[in-house]
């Protein structure tokens, strides 16, 4: 049994904070790059625009956007290792607390129905996996207001493929009305309700230039990529032709009588990171 | 090839009349800077009577900072959603606001509004928060202390960059997502 401090947990979340809301992920930068010389004259200055951004919140230690989300984290803990200490998701919460405070970062969350702000950002929001080995992979994704197009539903079976397409495709077009575009899109596909929510969420986390393993949802992912740049929303919605960037999608056995889908909804900057212990 | 302006403050109405959708502007002024609350407490004032600050060709900026850092005058300043100040808009450009900068499309009457009034709406390119808080020189209190980050703020901007989304001839540069090519194209 490995022993990891939950004072390391902590320290290493602290930084994961930071960082991810500073530097835009390497594969969003390149995506940025590819998709500039094809863009209209607009997208193309709105996603240099975007390039400079990355570049000058590096160097002025601001965030990437005043937006700093609600923290969401993926812990795969291993089965040989042990946290001691504080419970793993306190030392997650407090790395994050203090992460946000001491990076100048905005504290969003806020209580659902009477809307106050505590102003710690506080509760992290955290999903854990047992996982084989004796580490602790902890992977965080900046989630903004560009969620509330995120969506999830319960399609009829006999809808099938088609189906899913469809139900991503007019998610999509949807949130050209308000999301910084182009976007990044996770869709879960079957499991349960709630499984299918969480692996939209999750797949976010695949880098842009990574394949999808399974040839279906790799074939699937590129379909949808390039059928929602058919939308012509472009850059921030000002016409062209990159209104997302990626596709990433997860799927799982699910019931006969039921056909789960959730679309996770991201912004272009898709901010991410994550720490291993 | 992009047409593009360069904009003081106050905005005259022939300055505004000259902007097209499509369009760039570069803005060197003073903006206004104010979400939900602040928008609130200005059209009770305005009711009354007694605006507190100066609208004949404002320009109004929805921006919620992220905290300002030992260094800056401000943190991460990119624009807000527009639609979210669409239910105060018209009053204020009746007021004599002349534009007005966030994301996103606004709603049929702030469009309208714009029609009647001379007014535009332009966009800010969201989630360059940190390329946008550079052209912020000087950030004060313009009224509603009490109202904490969410006061009305008056920014000083320089070359702030800009895209003209909807001019004052009803022009509108955001097009419908084109579902039908999507779908089966």
């Amino acid at each position: 049994m490995r022993v990891i401090s939950s004072q390391s947990v902590e320290d290493a979340v602290a930084g994961l904070c930071v960082t991810a809301n500073r530097h835009l992920p390497p594969d969003v930068r390149r995506a940025f790059l590819h998709r500039q010389a094809a863009e209209s004259p607009l997208g193309r200055e709105a996603l240099r625009q975007l390039l400079d951004n990355a570049e000058l919140a590096g160097q002025l230690g601001l965030p990437l956007c005043q937006d700093c989300g609600l923290a969401v984290f993926f812990v795969e803990h291993g089965e040989d290792a042990r946290v001691q200490g504080l419970p793993v998701r306190e030392a997650v919460n407090r790395g994050m607390v203090r992460g946000y405070r001491e990076g100048y970062l905005r504290k969003s969350t806020c209580d659902p129905f009477t809307r106050d702000n505590p102003g710690d950002n506080s509760p992290a929001v955290v999903h854990f996996d047992m996982v084989p080995g004796d580490t602790l992979r902890i992977s965080m994704m900046v989630q903004g207001a560009s969620a509330e197009y995120s969506r999830a539903a319960m399609l009829d079976p006999a809808l099938g493929v088609q189906g899913v397409r469809e139900f991503a495709i007019r998610g999509v077009a949807e949130a050209c009305r308000g999301v910084c575009a182009p976007m990044v899109v996770g869709l879960g596909v079957g499991g349960s309700f709630e499984w299918a929510a969480q692996a939209a969420a999750r797949a976010l986390l695949r880098p842009l230039d990574i394949e999808n393993p399974d040839p279906f949802l790799a074939g699937l992912e590129q379909s949808l990529t390039q059928a929602a740049n058919r939308l012509g929303a472009g850059p921030l919605g000002l016409g062209g032709a990159t209104t997302c960037l990626g596709v990433s999608a997860l799927a799982a056995p699910c019931h006969p009588g039921t056909l789960p889908v959730a679309l996770a909804i991201q912004c272009h900057s898709a901010r991410r990171g994550e720490v291993t212990l | 090839m992009i047409r593009t302006h360069a904009l003081s403050t106050p905005l005259s109405a022939q300055a505004a009349s000259e902007l097209r959708s499509g369009d760039v502007a570069y803005l060197t002024g003073f903006l206004l800077a104010g979400r939900e609350p602040a928008h609130q407490r200005l059209l009770e004032d305005l009711e009354r009577g007694s605006p507190p600050v100066e609208l004949e060709g404002a320009v109004i900026y929805y921006v919620g900072p992220s905290p300002m850092t030992p260094q800056r005058p401000i943190g991460a300043a990119g624009p807000s959603s527009a639609w979210r100040m669409d239910p105060y808009t018209p009053r204020l450009l009746q007021a004599g606001v002349r534009a007005t900068i966030g994301k996103g499309a606004r709603g049929p009457e702030v469009l309208t509004a714009m029609r009647l009034h001379g007014a535009v709406y332009l966009a800010a390119t969201g989630g360059a928060g940190a390329l946008l808080s550079l052209c912020v020189r000087e950030v004060s209190i313009a009224a509603y202390p009490e109202l904490g980050p969410e006061a009305l703020h008056l920014l000083r901007v320089e070359k702030f960059p800009l895209t003209v989304v909807n001019d004052s001839l009803g022009g509108e540069l955001y097009a419908a997502p084109d579902l039908d090519a999507a779908l089966h194209g």
